[in-house]
């Protein structure tokens, strides 16, 4: 089983953070023990969005130039005694930290660990390289979007020509009425045009906005559609077969028509 | 991509199947590193090799790049036009 799962997109403003979030704390609530690692040095956020900003006195850089120990670093969570967060340095820069010390500092975690989880940054530079070395398995997040699928089949041929592939997909904010009406890509256009194995799709769901805002990811609350998804897909990686969610079939008797009366259509 | 009912009632062809087309021009493109202009060239000079060797009939020739998977794969279908169709079309 795989226990480093580095997240990727190429493209920023995807949902890379907010699904490393989701995912350390639904891995968490199945009792699995997790650290996560934000590996955007310089734009910390992973730190935010799990509401952890306020407890940080060490970070990633000082672990790895030996200003303190691993521990040290390490924020527990205090709604999940299971989930810790090693967050990135604010004021330095990728060049701080080397592919080979991300190596270093996940074999360290691995005994301790079932998940480590790193949050990539943004490109496919320095940042993207440190994040990908450590990798068991890489989960590329997309948009149904043109410019964040494109930057997708980009970071996964990156990630197949490093020997961490094949990479697995997240399709985040799918907008099911855009999806019906025929303006979104659906998620079977998504993957034929990528062609790797799909391990979730996350609704666009403001729930995921509100919950950002307080620092308490979606996941805590299964309840919202997107926090249910981010479960699957925490499941998914434990070896369970959770089926997606059907998020582009429901529609009413008009759309039914529609579709009856467009042979061949979308 | 317009159909019948799209024209029946006024509606514009959907921007979704757009964005797919489009894409996979691009991607072919990205893992290539071939743009069109090139694919075109690169296909005309095969035909000529080939003419060169064989009767072939360029209107005939197909020679696609496919997706396979994440492999891209550039498919020739060539149609050899053979010596005794050649006699009975002379």
């Amino acid at each position: 089983m795989p226990k480093v799962v580095t997240i990727s997109s190429g493209k920023g403003g995807v949902g890379k953070t907010t699904t490393t979030a989701n995912l350390a704390v639904a891995l968490a609530q199945n009792n699995q023990k997790v650290v996560c690692i934000d590996g955007d040095i310089g734009l910390r956020n992973l730190d935010v969005v799990l509401g952890l900003e306020n407890r940080i006195v060490y970070d990633l850089v000082d672990i790895v130039e030996g200003r303190c120990r691993m521990r040290q670093a390490m924020i527990r969570d205090k709604r999940l005694p299971e989930l810790f967060l090693i967050p990135a340095a604010q004021t330095r820069d990728k060049s701080a930290v080397s592919p080979s010390d991300m190596v270093r500092l996940c074999d360290e975690l691995r005994p301790d660990f079932d998940w480590i989880l790193i949050d990539s940054p943004a490109g496919i530079e320095r940042g993207f390289r440190n994040a990908l070395a450590p990798a068991d398995m890489v989960v590329v997040v997309t948009n149904p979007e043109v410019s964040a699928v494109r930057d997708a089949d980009r970071v996964i041929g990156l990630v197949e020509a490093e020997e961490k592939g094949p990479a697995k997909l997240i399709i985040n904010r799918i907008n099911p009425v855009l999806v019906r009406r025929g303006d979104m890509l659906n998620s079977e256009d998504v993957l034929e045009l990528l062609a790797v194995e799909l391990i979730g799709i996350v609704p666009e769901d403001e729930n995921v906005i509100v919950s950002s805002n307080r620092g308490q990811p979606v996941s805590l609350d299964g309840k919202t559609r997107a926090g249910q998804a981010f479960q699957n897909i925490a499941r998914r990686l434990m070896g369970e077969t959770i089926p997606f969610l059907d998020l582009e079939a429901r529609d009413g008797f008009f759309g039914r028509l529609t579709r009856f009366l467009r042979p061949g259509g979308k | 991509m317009s159909n019948w009912f799209d024209l029946l009632i006024g509606r514009k062809p959907k921007s979704a199947g757009a964005a797919k087309e489009r894409l996979k021009m691009v991607l072919i493109n990205d893992r290539t590193d071939l743009n069109p202009d090139a694919l075109e060239k690169l296909k005309d000079e095969i035909l000529q090799v080939i003419s060169r060797y064989v009767d072939i009939d360029p209107d005939t020739v197909s020679i696609e790049m496919t997706q396979e998977g994440r492999e891209q794969r550039l498919v020739a279908d060539i149609p050899v036009r053979t010596t005794n169709k050649r006699r009975r079309a002379g």
